[in-house]
């Protein structure tokens, strides 16, 4: 496939602000940085802070229309998560932002022990996660919720575009304890809107119903499952899209009662490696409560991935719109 | 001085610090272990701290306008605890729990377990940059309470601390006082040789704090000190380095050969305790 594209174009590695948004599709500026600088309005318990990458996580958006809110802690990933669960203990709501790579592999400690296990109210929201630069695996977030999963107290929360984005940011901060949130940032695409859609926290959602094949996904993978589902309808294949923002806690009644539904195969869909992320905790909830469909995974491999151009690579490693409607047929 | 405490000093200090070596040994003898080595060593510099320096309510640990003491280093809990117990935060008979199953004072210092616990310590290298934090919510907040921080040389391994020192002076954190304390031990032998932290008056100066060092086992130069670190008129971060002596206040347990962990058995607990009593009457 990657030849066929080398082929076509000659694709570059994008810039590190680069949108995952396809060409023509609808996006919408820094949805997060205007929800937070927007919610900071009412709430005066909203401060922001940023270990050297507000720019690459749009919370400038929120330190220009709040700069006496706005704490620059440097290239300093432990100090950004001490420091916020230190604001957090005198009342304040943090929105830290970085990396997903540096949040996840290098704040580890300070995230576990002086935030979650005193259930701070410290939101930590990052860039980068999964497979959304061509950086190499220095940026490539493809483990963070591996990581994050284990962590006892911390929620996890994947949207799938603006919209979500959007609506996400006052839930979280309304929802007592620590959160992790993945960032999608720049010119985000907007998807929902046709779905009549509205976040809830730890809630699945069916966007879309189907009889052959149930593929439950989060983050930027619905889009692209919603996409997929398009395709392969044209092929007369009908597949139902579950949409899963909230990775833990896991909506388990939605999802089993879903997966229950006879004669569809389960696909589970993510941007994350295949160990540990919502394949494995969809897996492990079906198992553990006997329900047993013929069950596959899209999930990126368990390996460092390329640097390189993104459609290259989410083609190359299985989550394009293509790679996830070409999986899913050959399986049924 | 800037604080005002909302206690009395008397008793004296002296007796303070007696009493909270006093409770720790008491609660070593409970659990037949612990950390009475630093316990001894760090007293002084508790009973300034607790009966001199900080504004405390002990009837509500959580009184929005008290000053915070974060123990970053969360072996030292016995030490706390003990100075908790003789501020009357934790009643006296409770440290008969001390280390047992479902006891609010649990070998290692942790937020949710113990009133008075501001934070849960133990994963070093976490303190000072929570404290930074929590020096910007009370300066954002208009609070006038002071930030305390009691960490140790080899607290100073840790790279999270110096990015804590880097980011307390950056922002001008004149409400944030890091005390050290220095008994040049950890847990593979002497802080020196592990990895040296000299020269440490240095060091802190050039990262912009205003240092002080000063005898730990001093009650008058540590009283001098902390008076002249809320004094002090410059915006920047205030550090007080402490030389203490492990096992300070029991003869045969200051000439000991040092580990991390002092070694006192069985038998020596009620000798320990005739011991520090024998010396504070001299």
């Amino acid at each position: 496939m990657s030849t066929e594209i080398a082929a076509k174009k000659r694709l570059t590695t994008s810039a590190m602000i680069a949108s995952i948004a396809a060409e023509g599709q609808p996006t919408k500026p820094a949805p997060f940085g205007h929800a937070l600088a927007s919610l900071a309005e009412q709430r005066q318990d909203i401060v922001g802070l940023s270990a050297d990458l507000s720019k690459y996580t749009d919370l400038h958006i929120f330190a220009k229309a709040h700069p006496e809110r706005f704490y620059q802690m440097g290239m300093a990933e432990q100090l950004l998560m001490s420091a916020a669960a230190g604001m957090a203990r005198e009342g304040f709501t943090p929105f830290a932002t970085t990396y997903a790579v540096f949040a996840s592999r290098r704040a580890y400690d300070f995230i576990c022990m002086a935030i979650a296990e005193e259930n701070l109210n410290v939101k930590i929201v990052c860039g980068l996660p999964g497979l959304t630069t061509g950086y190499g695996p220095s940026h490539q977030a493809t483990d963070d919720l591996a990581i994050f999963r284990a962590m006892p107290n911390l929620m996890i929360v994947d949207p799938c575009d603006a919209l979500e984005i959007e609506q996400a940011v006052p839930a979280i901060a309304a929802h007592p304890g620590p959160v992790y949130m993945r960032l999608l940032r720049g010119n985000v695409p907007l998807v929902l809107d046709r779905y009549d859609y509205r976040f809830q926290i730890g809630k699945a959602q069916v966007l879309r119903g189907g009889r052959d094949v149930l593929l439950v996904s989060s983050g930027l993978m619905t889009m692209r499952a919603l996409e997929a589902a398009e395709q392969l309808h044209k092929d007369g294949v009908d597949v139902s899209v579950l949409h899963v923002p909230t990775i833990k806690p896991l909506d388990e009644q939605t999802i089993l009662a879903e997966a229950r539904k006879p004669g569809r195969l389960v696909v589970t869909a993510e941007n994350h490696s295949i160990i540990g992320g919502l394949g494995e905790a969809v897996a492990g909830l079906l198992l553990r409560n006997g329900v047993t469909p013929t069950f596959r995974q899209i999930a990126l491999p368990d390996a460092f991935l390329d640097a390189g151009a993104l459609p290259t690579l989410h083609d190359r490693y299985g989550i394009s719109t293509q790679a996830v409607a070409a999986q899913i047929k050959a399986w049924l | 001085m800037t604080a005002v405490p909302t206690h009395n000093e008397a008793p004296s200090l002296a007796a303070r610090a007696r009493n909270i070596r006093r409770h720790a040994l008491r609660m070593g003898q409970v659990q037949g272990q612990g950390y009475v080595g630093q316990a001894l060593g760090a007293a002084d510099l508790l009973a300034v701290s607790y009966f001199h320096a900080l504004r405390l309510d002990p009837s509500d640990p959580d009184w929005e306008d008290r000053d915070r003491f974060y123990l970053s280093i969360g072996h030292y809990a016995i030490a706390l605890y003990a100075a908790l117990i003789e501020a009357g935060v934790i009643p006296e008979q409770e440290l008969e729990t001390y280390g047992s199953d479902d006891s609010r004072l649990p070998m290692s210092g942790m937020a949710a377990y113990t009133p008075g616990m501001e934070i849960t310590g133990g994963s070093l290298g976490h303190g000072l940059g929570i404290a930074v934090g929590a020096c910007l919510g009370l300066k954002l907040k208009g609070s006038s309470s002071w930030v305390y921080n009691l960490l140790s040389d080899g607290e100073l391994n840790e790279g999270s601390t110096w990015e804590a020192v880097m980011s307390a002076s950056h922002w001008k954190l004149d409400n944030l006082i890091a005390i050290v304390d220095v008994n040049n031990q950890q847990a593979d032998g002497h802080s020196s040789e592990v990895l040296g932290f000299e020269p440490i008056v240095e060091r802190w100066a050039s990262f912009g704090w205003y240092v002080q060092r000063v005898d730990g086992n001093s009650l008058e130069q540590l009283v001098t000190a902390f008076d002249q670190a809320r004094a002090h008129q410059a915006a920047q971060p205030r550090v007080i380095i402490c030389d203490t002596r492990m096992g300070k206040g029991v003869p045969f347990l200051e000439n000991r050969d040092k580990t991390h962990f002092i070694r006192v058995d069985e038998n020596e607990w009620a000798l320990a305790l005739e011991a520090l009593d024998a010396g504070s009457q001299a």
